[in-house]
Parts: C-alpha cells; structure tokens; sequence
C-alpha cells in the first residue's frame, strides 16, 4: 500500500503491470484509429458531406488504410536536418504522450474473470501522480521544439518557437486550474481524487477551474482553435512541415495520444473518473460503480470529451497568434489565479465552519460562489466590451457608429452600400441596385425569359443600367 | 537506511549515461546538442530522486527545470540556427587557461568536501519529513511550517524580479495602438482616394520566371502596374509583360520550331498581352485564340 495513494497495489507482481502497460499501448493505439475515424466522421457530419464510408462498414477502416499509406511512403530526410535530433523528435513526443496513461484510473478495484485474483485497472499510482502528467506535458514539448529545429526551415522553426510560447503559456493556466482540484481532494493522486468525488463531481464545485481546464487543454494539444504551430494558412504545417512516412505518423500519433490524455485527466478530475453519472449511481446501492461497469462510464466520459474537440474545431475559426497569447496571459491565467484565492477563502470559511453549514451546505456554497464568480467574469470579459474601450480612447469609428442607428432597428427602405463605414449586403426590404452586367442579359431575352420571373425585370431595364455603369466607372 | 537492489541497479545504469551526457555537454559542438544533454541529465537525475522516496522532488524537477527553464534556453539556441556551431576564438586573452585552472580548483575542494563526508546512520534528516503520511505534506509541513518566512521572502524576491524585467522592458506607446479594426476602417475610407480596399494583386507567374518584376495581368488582360513591388517600380527594374511573352516564345519556338505561328499572328495590342495569352493556348495553333482576343478586346470597349 503506498502512503497517500487510494488503490491499493500491494497484490500486483511484476507480470500484472508489464500486462497492465501492454494492454495500455494498445489501448491507446487502437483509440487513436478509432478517434482519426471518429474526427473525420462528426466534422463531415457538422459539414454536411459523408466523410470516410468506403474502407469498411461506416468507413471504420479508413484511418488503417491511411496508417498502412504512412508505413510504405518513402522516408524523407532532408538535407540540411541534424539527422540525430531530426530523428529523436518524433520519439520524444510519442514517448511522452504514451507515458500519462500509467496513472489514469480505468475503474476501481476489478476481479480478472474466471480467477479470484483483483487488481486496480489502472497501472500505478503515486502522491504526485498529476504532477507527473504535467512533468510528461512539459518534456513532450522538446519533441516540437527538437523537431522544429532540426529541420534546418524556416516554417518548422517558426512553428516550434510558437509551440513553445503556447504550450508553455497554456501549461500555466493549465496547472492553476488543478490546483483547485487538489484543494479540494486533500491529495494529487489520481485514485485519491477519483475517490474524493463519490458524491459531488468536481466540475460543479468548481465550474471556473473547469472552464479554465477545457479551454487550456485544446490549447495545449495544439488543436483547432488554437493550431498555431501547425497553421496551414500560415506556416504550411508547422514543426512537422519536413517530416514524411513513419517520422510523420509518430508525431500524429502523439497529437491523438494527447487529446485522449487530456480528455482522460480532466475525467478524472473534474468529471469523477470512473463513476457513474447520477441517475445510475443511486441503482441497486451503487452496484453500477463496481465491477467492470466503471470502465464503461470512464470510457463514455472520456469520448465525450474527445467528441467536445471535434465539436470545438467545427464550430470555431483559428485565432491570430497574438490573440491567442493576449487570451491566455491577459485572461486565462489572471481568472485562474483569482479563482485559487476565491477558493482558499471559502475553504478558510468552511474549515472554520464559519458558514454554520455541514459539509454539504459548504459545497452548495461553493457552487455557489463559482457561478456568481464565473458570471462576473463573463460579464467583465463579454464581447465587444474591450472594443468599445478602445474605441472610445482611440476615437475611432465613435462617429460613424453614432451617426449610422442599428441596422436591424432601423431599416431603411434606402439601401447604402456603405452604411457604417463598410461594404454591407442589403438588409431585409432592401433591393440591390441593379447589375452593370445586366446588359448582357438584355441580348438573349428568349434564353432566359421562361425561367425567369418578373423579378428578372429591373435586372435587363437598360434604363436603370446607365447611371450604375458611368457610376462604377 | 540500505540501497534496495533495485536501486542500486538503476543507479548504475543512469549514473554512467549521466557521466557521459555531462562530459558531452563540454564536447559537443552544437550548442543546441548540449541543451539535448543538459535536459538528459535533469531528467535522470529526476528519475534517481524518485528512486530516493522523494517523488515530489523528481516531478518537480522535471516540471520547472526540464519544462520551464531549460525549455526558455532552448527556446533562445534555437533562433541561432542549425548550422551554427561555437566558435574557438579567444576573446579574452589566456580565458582556456584561466577556466581549467578554476576548473581543477572546484575538483579539489568537491574531492575534499566528498570525501570527509559522514552519512548520518539514521533515516532522512528533514525534520518533520519522517511524521508525515506522504512525501509532499513532509514538504508542504517542511517549507510553509518551519520555513514560511524565507518562503515568503524568497516568493516577494521572485516577483520583485520579474516586476523589475517588466519595467526595464517597458516602453510607453506614443499614440492610440493600431489595432486591426482601426486599420480596416482606415482602409475603407481610403477608398475614396482610389486606394485599394483589398490587398494589392500578386506580381504575374509565367512559365518562363515566377519573378516579382513582372506585372500580373488583370482579368480584362490588361498588365496591373502596382502589382509590380514599389521598389522595382522606381528603380526601374520591372518588366513589360511583352517582353516576357516575347521571350517565352522564343524559347517555345526554339524547343518546337514549326509547330508554331508567329508570335505575332493575331496582332497583339502594345500596351499588353494577348487577354487569354498563355504561350499554351498558342502551341496548338488554334486559330481562334486570337479570335478570342479580339472579342475580349471588343467586350471592353464596349463596356469601356
């Protein structure tokens, strides 16, 4: 039994973990094949197209098709790479990522079947299990720097200087925001925390860590829309921009491996592991959170996580470099911190019992400060505020939008094309003057007259056509 | 307190491995290779600290040495380049020297001071360490118990410092900050004085040089001037896109003699090129090419 640590490992012999850290990888592996798959489907579902549907049934052997192309592609070096480094970078980064899963609890204590033996589905655990996720974060960045550099290019190199300056920046945030976690579980072992949630899930008690963690962890697996080291419009694909064949796919595999990493912390802190959601949880006594059935709820919770990525990058767009790091500094980590000190003091307030409220009544009042303090963010933070700031200081564009009332209030039968100062489709009511091009129309009336309808008319009036012409002129 | 054999072994593999990566940080060339050893050594010596019972220790020396700090002077290495390497020279006069002088003194007085050292018999020395359940509330008990005054102190140090690299880096801004609102805005209003709303076109890529001195053509087939750089244009180092067109024919009719019309078959106007002209179009001799042109040229005087 180790100190400080809720599972208790004392029965497992050498075999059990080497069969425990197997069954891992290859977890892990297959997930991401099936993630690929998963990616591609629900982004060409918000896309309105099929996605992958030819390679097997619903299109499920795609990504093992794209896997095996990757496998026989010709191994690229370029010339002006460090060769050692070149290749030590994909390493890295695979290394890294396959390590943070050793300390995910999968579920509690389970009975391999068919023998009385039982063991915790989850390979080790340790005081500073979360700690080390971190540590394994922070080194998986060199594989990104090494990577970058060593190609002897511009883009790779441009792309590893902003991996670094984002994952670092995201790292921040992203610790504050587990602070609270340990605050609350007494411990930063990941067993310790799974246990600490049996009745209340983290993520409510403490929404403002939660929103915190959600936004920092696309940031730091360097996903849409925070996909600056690899942005195509940009930097063609960043840090991987030399890498071809089987270098390449290690450092693929290392972005999938670490959004499944991410997703799977942020189960086991703030989702509670591998508990089962409420309604379940009260069925037969918690018979539902024995047994096999946790890996069940571990697995769904983490794959709704993965689903939130895909949902995140179909829904927003990339955001300019020094936004991003505006966001992250300027919001991101001030919000964090603040968020600690709120929660010290409550937790001050709680163990004086200073409240005169059990346990479960400082809980509600935890809950309650972090929706007034996440309101009260959002509404210093809301769009269009800090706009309107630096608006009224620079004196830019005040009058034209004092001057112009809003356009959806009032509207003008009159259609400006420059109503506020910019270009502007026509609103509602509002018709387009018409076409120079129109003219064109008027030499084939027979083509087009069956067609069309009398809305056609004013667009062949020659009439109408002049003054638009010598205007555009 | 005794070396399980575990230990003992992992010790014996990584202290070599650390020996050789220290040594290589002296021989390597590259300064970025020397970053690689440095970080290999932190992150044994991470792995030996946890072997130790002192996993806090191990992680964080990963997290803050490994992650932040070594990680910033990379982050510098990097700029310098792949192909850079250290140079030999001297700068200060007789430094070799004076360096494997100091060098020999700091392995007389580390020989001394290991080799007088007296292990304590008992278990770790920390006080308070030894009470505590688990290895960072021995820390915790340790550092913001016995210690929290240099704690503190040390904490309003680091701020202190990073507050003072804020102001010496500070520069006041002189005038409103132009930020990309303010610049599109601008932008439209200089639309009025004829100045373009959207960026200015790409200089033309042909098949004979994709150089910037060449004007693209716009899509009435007309060269655009300004899409040529302002530079050029007033050194006078652009192109006419006649010349280049000329001489792209020459070379399709040095490769192909015959199978070719004359370059100026549908008699191209001077000031431009054939609309549709790509030296393509005109490989096949088809003759309407230049029918094309015309009706182009048509189209826009009469929109002209």
């Amino acid at each position: 039994m180790i100190p400080g640590v809720a599972a208790d490992f004392s029965q497992d012999t050498i075999w059990t973990s080497v069969v425990k850290a197997v069954l891992i990888v290859v977890f892990l592996l297959l997930s991401v094949l099936v993630a690929i798959w998963f990616e591609r489907k629900v982004v060409a579902r918000m896309q309105v197209r099929p996605g992958p549907n030819v390679h097997g049934p619903f299109g499920l052997l795609q990504s093992l098709a794209d896997a095996m192309k990757l496998l026989l592609k010709e191994d690229v070096n370029v010339t002006a790479a460090d060769r050692v480094v070149y290749l030590l970078a994909p390493m890295i980064s695979v290394f890294c990522a396959l390590l943070v899963f050793a300390v995910i609890p999968f579920g509690p204590e389970v009975t391999i079947p068919f023998t009385d033996y039982s063991t915790p589905a989850q390979l080790t655990d340790f005081p500073v299990a979360v700690l080390y996720v971190l540590a394994c974060a922070s080194v998986g960045v060199y594989g990104i720097v090494l990577g970058g550099w060593s190609s002897g290019s511009t883009y790779p190199l441009l792309g590893a200087v902003r991996s670094t300056a984002q994952v670092i920046s995201y790292e921040l945030a992203m610790g504050l925001s587990l602070v609270s976690v340990f605050v609350m579980a007494g411990s930063m072992s990941t067993s310790s925390i799974v246990e600490s949630q049996a009745r209340l899930w983290w993520f409510l008690p403490l929404l403002p860590a939660f929103a915190v963690y959600l936004i920092s962890m696309i940031g730091e697996t360097n996903r849409l829309p925070f996909d600056l080291p690899e942005a195509e419009g940009e930097l063609v694909s960043g840090y991987m921009t030399e890498y071809s064949s089987m270098k390449f796919a290690w450092f693929f595999l290392a972005e999938y491996i670490n959004m499944l990493n991410v997703s799977a912390i942020c189960t086991t802190l703030f989702l509670g592991g591998w508990r089962a959601p409420w309604p379940l949880s009260a069925v037969g006594d918690g018979v539902l959170n024995t047994g096999w059935w946790p890996v069940l709820w571990f697995l769904a919770k983490l794959w709704a996580l993965m689903f939130v990525f895909v949902w995140v990058r179909g829904t927003l767009l990339r955001l300019r470099y020094d936004q991003f790091m505006v966001f992250g500094w300027k919001v991101l980590i001030p919000v964090a911190l603040a968020w600690v000190v709120v929660l010290s003091v409550v937790q001050w307030l709680r163990q004086g019992d200073l409240v005169g409220a059990g346990a479960g009544g400082g809980e509600l009042l935890l809950t309650a400060v972090a929706v007034v303090f996440l309101a009260l963010v959002v509404a210093v933070l809301r769009p269009g505020r800090a706009r309107r700031r630096a608006d009224a200081a620079a004196g830019v564009g005040g009058v034209a939008r004092a001057a112009a009332p809003d356009p959806f209030v009032a509207r003008s039968r009159m259609f400006d094309p420059f109503a506020g100062g910019y270009p502007v489709p026509p609103l509602p009511g509002q018709h387009l003057p018409p076409s120079p091009r129109a003219a064109r129309h008027a030499v084939e009336p027979d083509l087009v007259d069956p067609e069309a309808g009398p809305d056609r008319d004013p667009d062949r009036d020659p009439d109408r056509d002049q003054p638009v012409q010598e205007e555009s002129r | 307190m005794t070396t399980s054999g575990g230990e003992a072994a992992l010790f014996g593999v990584l202290a070599p491995l650390m020996v050789l990566a220290s040594l290589g940080l002296l021989v390597v060339r590259r300064a970025v290779h020397a970053a690689i050893c440095v970080v290999f050594v932190m992150i044994a010596l991470a792995v030996l600290y946890v072997a130790s019972q002192a996993p806090f220790l191990g992680v964080v020396q990963v997290v803050v040495y490994t992650g932040a700090v070594m990680m910033l002077f990379l982050f510098v290495l990097m700029l310098v380049g792949v192909d850079a390497a250290d140079s030999l020279t001297e700068t200060i006069r007789g430094q070799r020297w004076i360096g494997v002088l100091l060098g020999l003194g700091l392995l007389v007085v580390l020989g001394g001071v290991v080799g007088r050292v007296v292990l304590p018999p008992g278990p770790a020395a920390a006080p308070g360490a030894g009470a505590a359940a688990t290895n960072p509330e021995g820390l915790a008990r340790v550092l913001f118990g016995d210690y929290v005054l240099a704690m503190e102190v040390v904490g309003v140090l680091l701020v202190t410092a990073a507050l003072a690299g804020l102001v010496l880096t500070h520069r006041r801004r002189l005038g409103p900050r132009r930020t990309q609102r303010f610049v599109a805005e601008q932008r439209v209003a200089q639309l009025a004085e004829g100045r373009p709303l959207t960026p200015l076109p790409a200089p033309g890529v042909y098949a004979q040089n994709t150089a910037m001195d060449t004007p693209a053509l716009g899509p009435d087939g007309r060269p655009l001037e300004h899409s040529v750089p302002r530079v050029l244009r007033i050194r006078g180092q652009q192109r006419s896109v006649t010349a280049v067109l000329a001489a792209e024919e020459t070379l399709v009719e040095r490769g192909a003699p015959g199978a070719l019309e004359p370059a100026d078959a549908d008699g191209a106007p001077a000031d431009g090129a054939p609309p549709d002209g790509g030296p393509a179009a005109k490989t096949d001799g088809a003759p309407d090419t230049g029918d094309g042109g015309r009706r182009a040229r048509d189209d826009r005087e009469v929109r002209g």
